[in-house]
């Protein structure tokens, strides 16, 4: 991981409104572990991902160990450790959304947005697409979220008009 | 989009209602609409009585499992020093269901106002609401939501002005489709990867913060509200089919109909007319093949077994398969259902949190057999072999994930062998390129 993102001296990110976001938060749960998720989430809010010193901050605030983060944050999918582009671009492709065409919108996506292939980045650094398991939106196929946004009903035609919406 | 629908002739829309106007999302349109009332009823009767309510209602749980909703509360144990502790099950992940999405989209304070009255019944003074990542525009109106209530004192230090204190959090998930098993969704708000726990003990006993707790499904929670302004006799009334299924159910139809979407029937409700009339059938010149009727961790029915259906907990298993969470998953004849199935072991595959043996060795082995006879390069013993395996799969894991990888492929199997040998004799096109 390191080595494949070198030397830029790390900013503490707990600081300032995100720390003070965090310590709001503390006494909505009996321990402090439980502001794992709710602290990592403010990370990549602010950073964009989550590098291993911010892991090392937030073990520190929490009293956690940073090798424990670490086994937290790579559990889940959605939680960035390492960079992707300005915009990341989420398209289901699981059976209910397959069979209602949502492999062509994946293939039109990574097409139009020049990333090639999925968990790639465009060679401009404007996006990342990613395939992911059900949306919970399966009656709206085919379901794609830019960022937060959440798109319903995206057609692979309609991939070109939706992505000159995030420059 | 066209979304939500008109409501059809043949829906009952109890929580459904509202679905579509703003202005219900709002506090006081909410309350316009008769809201608030049942949690005002709810704390002028003690908690026990609410339980007893909720129990003569018959409502069972809408998560999948269809346990029976006041049994459930009435195993919490009496008030001591240990807090007690609500959750609601907002990770709403299973393939073909979308239905707690729309409760939160459309009625935030029909949700807000069932957990508060739960979270009197069961001694709680604090609920958590857990509420998936990917969620984000229903994390958005939840949160106004939650403000509005407290600032209008339905919530907080003296809700409704009861002197009862019900405070509730909003959590965010993220990315895991384990994290809705129950056990695996309080270890992820404890801060730990959302592995399923061993069971006993039940988290009625040590649930959340090792304390005893009630975790119930955002639909099962919105249902009580309409139970006690009503009325239980009220609510088991609405029944079709057999007395042990009662209330209303979303039903979240996708796949190959020509409107998918939530439809709330009354439990009984014959399925096809959930799928020919509300969601419109197959598309022109097409027929129905096969539907997986409970979220995708079911077996497969055949088209002749959706014709018999009663739409409900007992009715479906009759047919060989499981109401599970209703996300139907239609197909018609045009579908690859040796395709589909292989995408959906790849689901499992993928979302198995790995701790027991046979669930991340079967899921993974399921997928990699079903890809190679879709590649041309199935064995005719491979059919035996993926038999084999859900075997193996079956009620030998921590959690259900395993046996819910098990359920469809093996189904299929068994419904739709021939499809399967067209690969395997290499009488049908490889659709996947080889493995
Ligand atoms: C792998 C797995 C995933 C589950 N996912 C969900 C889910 O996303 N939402 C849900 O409400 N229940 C889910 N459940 C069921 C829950 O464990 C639990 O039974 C339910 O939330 C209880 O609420 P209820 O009694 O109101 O249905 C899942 C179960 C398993 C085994
Ligand atoms: S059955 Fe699978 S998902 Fe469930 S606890 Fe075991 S390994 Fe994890
Ligand atoms: S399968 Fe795509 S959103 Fe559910």
């Amino acid at each position: 991981m390191s080595a494949a993102h070198p030397a830029a001296p790390h900013e503490p990110v707990l600081v300032g409104e995100t720390r003070a976001r965090l310590e709001a938060l503390f006494p909505k749960y009996p321990t402090r572990q439980a502001c794992l998720l709710p602290a990592l989430w403010l990370v990549q809010q602010a950073r964009g991902w989550i590098s291993e010193p911010a892991m090392a901050e937030v073990a520190e605030v929490l009293g956690l160990t940073p090798a424990y983060v670490k086994g937290v944050v790579t559990f889940y999918t959605m939680y960035h450790t390492h960079p992707v582009g300005r915009h990341f671009i989420q398209v289901c492709t699981t059976s209910p959304c397959g069979l209602c065409g949502a492999e062509d919108v994946m293939r039109a996506l990574l097409r139009e947005t020049g990333c090639g292939e999925l968990g790639a980045t465009s060679p401009d650094g404007r996006f990342t697409v990613v395939e992911v398991e059900c949306l919970g939106a399966c009656g709206f196929a085919t379901p794609v979220l830019v960022d937060d946004d959440f798109h319903d009903s995206v057609s692979p035609e309609g991939v070109a008009g939706l992505l000159a919406r995030y420059p | 989009m066209g979304y939500p629908h008109p409501i059809h002739p043949k829906e009952t829309p109890v929580l459904s209602r509202h679905f579509g106007e703003a202005e219900a999302r709002t506090y006081d349109g909410w309350a316009a609409r008769g809201g608030w009332e049942g949690l005002r009823t709810a704390l002028a009767m003690a908690p026990e009585a609410v339980v007893e309510a909720v129990k003569a209602s018959g409502l069972r749980g809408r998560g999948g499992a269809g346990f029976p909703t006041g049994l459930k509360w009435s195993f919490m144990p009496k008030p001591s020093a240990r807090p007690h502790y609500l959750v609601c099950n907002a990770d709403e992940s299973e393939p073909g269901t979308f239905k707690d999405r729309e409760i939160m989209r459309w009625t935030p304070h029909q949700l807000l106002e069932g957990v508060a009255i739960a979270a009197h019944a069961i001694h709680a003074e604090r609920a958590y609401i857990y509420i998936r990542g990917e969620f984000t525009e229903a994390w958005a109106i939840m949160e106004a939501a939650l403000a509005e209530a407290y600032a209008r004192g339905a919530l907080g230090g003296d809700a409704l002005g009861s002197g009862r204190r019900i405070d509730v959090v909003l959590h965010r998930g993220a990315g895991a489709y384990i994290c809705g098993e129950e056990t695996a969704l309080m270890n992820s708000i404890e801060g730990k990867r959302g592995n399923p726990r061993i069971k006993p003990p039940f988290p009625a006993q040590a649930g959340l913060f090792g304390m005893p707790t009630t975790i119930n499904n955002v639909e099962t929670l919105a249902a009580v509200p309409h139970i006690l302004v009503r009325g239980a006799a009220w609510y088991a009334g609405l029944c079709l089919g057999s007395p042990k299924s009662t209330g209303t159910k979303l039903i979240s139809v996708c796949g190959h109909v020509q409107r998918p979407g939530n439809y709330e029937i009354t439990m009984g409700t014959p399925m096809r007319d959930v799928i020919f009339e509300m969601a419109g059938g197959m598309r022109p010149g097409r027929t129905l093949k096969a539907v997986i009727p409970g979220g995708s961790s079911v077996p497969v029915m055949t088209a002749e077994e959706v014709g018999r259906c009663v739409t409900d907990y007992e009715g479906v298993v009759a047919e060989g398969s499981m109401l599970g969470s209703a996300g139907m998953i239609v197909m018609d004849d045009s579908a690859d259902l040796v395709y589909q199935l292989w995408r959906l072991a790849r689901f499992y595959a993928h979302e198995s949190c790995a701790q027991c043996t046979n669930c991340r060795e079967g899921t993974g082995w399921t997928t990699r057999v079903l890809e190679r006879i879709l590649a041309g390069q199935g064995k005719p013993e491979d059919l035996d072999l993926l038999v084999d395996l859900g075997e193996q799969m079956t009620g030998k894991t921590i959690c259900v994930l395993s046996d819910s990888c098990a359920a469809p492929v093996v189904s299929g199997i068994r419904k739709f062998r021939g499809e399967f040998e067209a690969y395997i004799r290499r009488e049908r096109q490889p659709a996947l390129a080889t493995v």
